[in-house]
């Protein structure tokens, strides 16, 4: 027997029964549809927090802090330091500041190409053409930042005259018109220095950006207007006031691959700074992502076992019901072999059938949940709930398929088995 | 008769043929060394009473089964040493069958089922088509080609399975009790077609039956009696 005809007639013979195939194939559905529905949304999240690292653009920084040496421990409460100053995080939480020392220490450290300390700059308003004032927060500075753009172009970070990306959403309170027109005109950043005073500069729109998590609806500085605006901030303070800096930014040669880097930070720590890279920030909430995928994962695996239960159920029945077919067909000359592989395949195609309707069921469930997500999730921009990658959707069927198979193992070895006479005197 | 398996070597020979069923307290000893020789292009019947042994020794013959001892030699070959896949060769390619019952697939076509044994021979798609076609023409079922097997009238149905049989051109075609289900008219005509077979294509028929008459068509009968061959043994006219 050729395998096309193996094939056909497996195929054939899998929809004979067809109440009883449809049955198996529906419990192979819900397990297939529920494993695709849980990867897809595992996919999605991550997708989303891979393009958020990767819009931000910078796989070569490496955000550094002091090492908290007194870090509080369950032992009591941690001795006062000076030098502890407001760090990201959560509110209340403290990090040890960098000094200008620091600075110079951290540019030493072998494969450090630059250093850039974090100047956090609090905007009061931002103003256009003696226009209502508004608030404005600035986005952490962080070097080759990239954002999606609606028009316009990225800061450059080299530019002599200060300028920024500006948010969509401040187009229309400060009449700037569309995007397009937004582009190159100015508008006045005031900040408040350390004697209270309110001062202000100017500042070219050069882009206006999308709205994205990254930047939460902050605006994006070039180096020039940070430096300006930390410098007018910072003045009549005493030094030792405006050389502190919560964290300090540090370049290196991204080609040097995963283990450069890590020597690097290993490096870092050795001098009693911690670095990490934004994919270090972002790996743990994808470690807690795959997490929770694998447990829900783990129920759909065990619905499709009970399904390959089903499907052995089903072969029994097909065997059992064809006994004097095959034995027929052993008169007439076919192999045990190919016994086996018409009852194997026909298994293998009662779980095709069911996890292509599951897969697709699910990617069809993925786009209306999209759908809805898209309005209840607005401020997550760009994200797609449930994802759908090409790799884990072959994946899922192939592993059904390899299920069913395993499945249909026993019931086509006892067909493979049987003798012919005794088959054909079956009644 | 004794001419005839002298003068060329048999095709089919079996000595000291023992079967026995099950074992122990159970068993049964269906065949009790039994003799015989079918010469090349022979018609034979086999007769007697039911449970006689008549089945057991077609299968036997047909090597759809093994024996508890003796030889069966094809073709002066010693079956017991064909390899498996030998085996299926020689099921497929040089014997056809007619079984007791009609073992149609119900639900596939007449001509599916016909050209099944094509199918399990490895025979492309077309040819199955074309040769399947020329044997319901033979058998004067072609209108009947695409109708489901079921929905047949039982000759109509032996004579399905009658071109399943001869489908890959058998050396022997095997058939046990072909005319058992039909009524007198329709067997009369399914022996007719069977004997055409013998006469004109030379294709060697083994039939098991309880019928004289059949019997008496064929070049010779055996009869069996207790798993022996009675001594009885006839040429026909
Ligand atoms: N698988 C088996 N196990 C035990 N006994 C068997 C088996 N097959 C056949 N027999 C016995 O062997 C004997 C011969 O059976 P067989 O089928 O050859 O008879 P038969 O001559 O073809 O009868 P009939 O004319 O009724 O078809 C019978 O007594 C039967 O009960
Ligand atoms: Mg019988």
């Amino acid at each position: 027997m050729k395998i096309v005809d193996v094939v056909g007639t497996a195929f054939r013979n899998a929809f004979r029964s067809r109440l009883r195939t449809s049955l198996t194939v529906l419990a192979i559905f819900i397990g297939a549809f529920t494993l695709s529905l849980t990867n897809g949304l595992g996919t999605g999240v991550n997708q989303y927090l891979d393009d958020t690292v990767a819009s931000v653009g910078v796989d070569d920084v490496l955000t550094v802090t002091k090492t908290n040496e007194e870090a509080p421990t369950d032992d009591g409460p941690a001795e006062y330091d000076p030098n502890q100053i407001e760090a990201d995080g959560p509110p209340g939480s403290t990090t040890t500041a960098l000094t200008d020392d620091d600075i110079d220490t951290i540019a030493d450290v072998d494969g450090v190409l630059s250093v850039d300390p974090a100047k956090s700059v609090m905007v009061d308003y931002v103003q256009h053409d003696d226009g209502t004032k508004y608030q404005l927060s600035v986005a952490e500075f962080v070097p080759g930042m990239r954002v999606e753009l609606a028009s316009g172009s990225q800061v450059d970070l080299d530019a002599a005259d200060p300028e920024l990306v500006l948010p969509e959403t401040y187009l229309e309170p400060l009449e700037l018109g569309s995007a397009a027109d937004a582009v190159g005109q100015t508008v006045a950043l005031a900040v408040t220095d350390a004697t209270g005073e309110q001062v202000t500069t100017d500042a070219t729109i050069v882009g206006v950006a999308e709205p994205a998590v990254i930047t939460m609806g902050g605006a994006i500085p070039n180096d020039v207007l940070t430096t300006t605006l930390y410098d007018l901030q910072t003045s009549g303070a005493p030094e030792a006031e405006t050389t502190r800096y919560a964290q300090a930014s540090v370049s290196f040669d991204p080609a040097g691959g995963e283990d450069a880097a890590q020597a690097l930070k290993d490096r870092l720590e050795d001098a009693g700074y911690t670095a990490s890279t934004l994919e270090d920030q972002l790996g743990t909430l994808t470690a807690v992502i795959d997490g929770i995928v694998l447990v829900l994962n783990g129920f759909a695996v065990i619905a499709l076992i009970a399904a390959g239960i089903g499907i052995v159920n089903t072969l029994f029945m097909a065997v059992q019901e064809r006994t004097r077919e095959v034995g027929l067909m052993k008169a007439m000359g076919l192999s045990s072999g190919r016994v086996f592989s018409l009852f194997s395949i026909e298994a293998v195609v009662i779980g095709l059938v069911g996890s292509a309707v599951g897969v697709l069921g699910a990617i069809g469930v993925g786009q209306l949940v999209n759908g809805v997500s898209g309005d209840l999730l607005a401020d997550l921009p760009g994200l797609t709930l449930i994802a759908f990658d090409p790799v884990s959707v072959a994946t899922v069927v192939l592993s059904v398929m390899a299920i069913a198979f395993v499945a249909g193992t026993l019931p086509a070895l006892r067909a493979a088995r049987q003798d012919p006479i005794s088959s054909l005197r079956y009644e | 008769m004794r001419e005839a398996a002298d003068v060329a070597s048999p095709l089919l020979s079996v000595s000291n043929l023992h079967k026995t069923y099950g074992s122990g307290s159970n068993a049964f000893e269906a065949l009790k060394g039994l003799d015989l020789d079918i010469a090349e292009g022979e018609s034979i019947a086999i007769i007697g009473k039911s449970g006689s042994g008549k089945s057991t020794l077609m299968h036997l013959l047909a090597l759809l089964d093994r024996p508890t001892s003796g030889t069966i030699t094809l073709d002066g070959k010693d079956t017991s040493r064909l390899s498996a896949k030998q085996l299926n060769q020689t099921r497929n390619s040089t014997f056809g069958f007619v079984f007791q019952q009609f073992f149609l697939n119900a639900q596939a076509s007449v001509l599916d089922n016909v050209t099944l044994p094509l199918k399990i021979a490895g025979v492309s798609r077309r040819e199955r088509h074309a040769r399947g076609m020329a044997a319901l023409t033979q058998l004067e079922l072609d209108d009947k080609a695409g109708n489901k097997a079921n929905d047949l009238s039982g000759g109509q149905k032996q004579r399905v399975v009658i071109a399943r049989a001869l489908i890959n051109q058998p050396r022997v075609i095997f058939a046990d009790e072909p005319t058992g289900n039909l009524d007198t008219a329709t067997g009369a005509v399914v022996e007719d077609i069977l004997f055409d077979l013998n006469r004109r294509q030379g294709i060697n028929l083994v039939v098991v039956t309880h019928d004289e008459d059949l019997a008496s068509r064929c070049d010779r009968s055996v009869y069996i009696r207790d798993g022996l061959l009675a001594v009885r043994e006839e040429v026909a006219a």
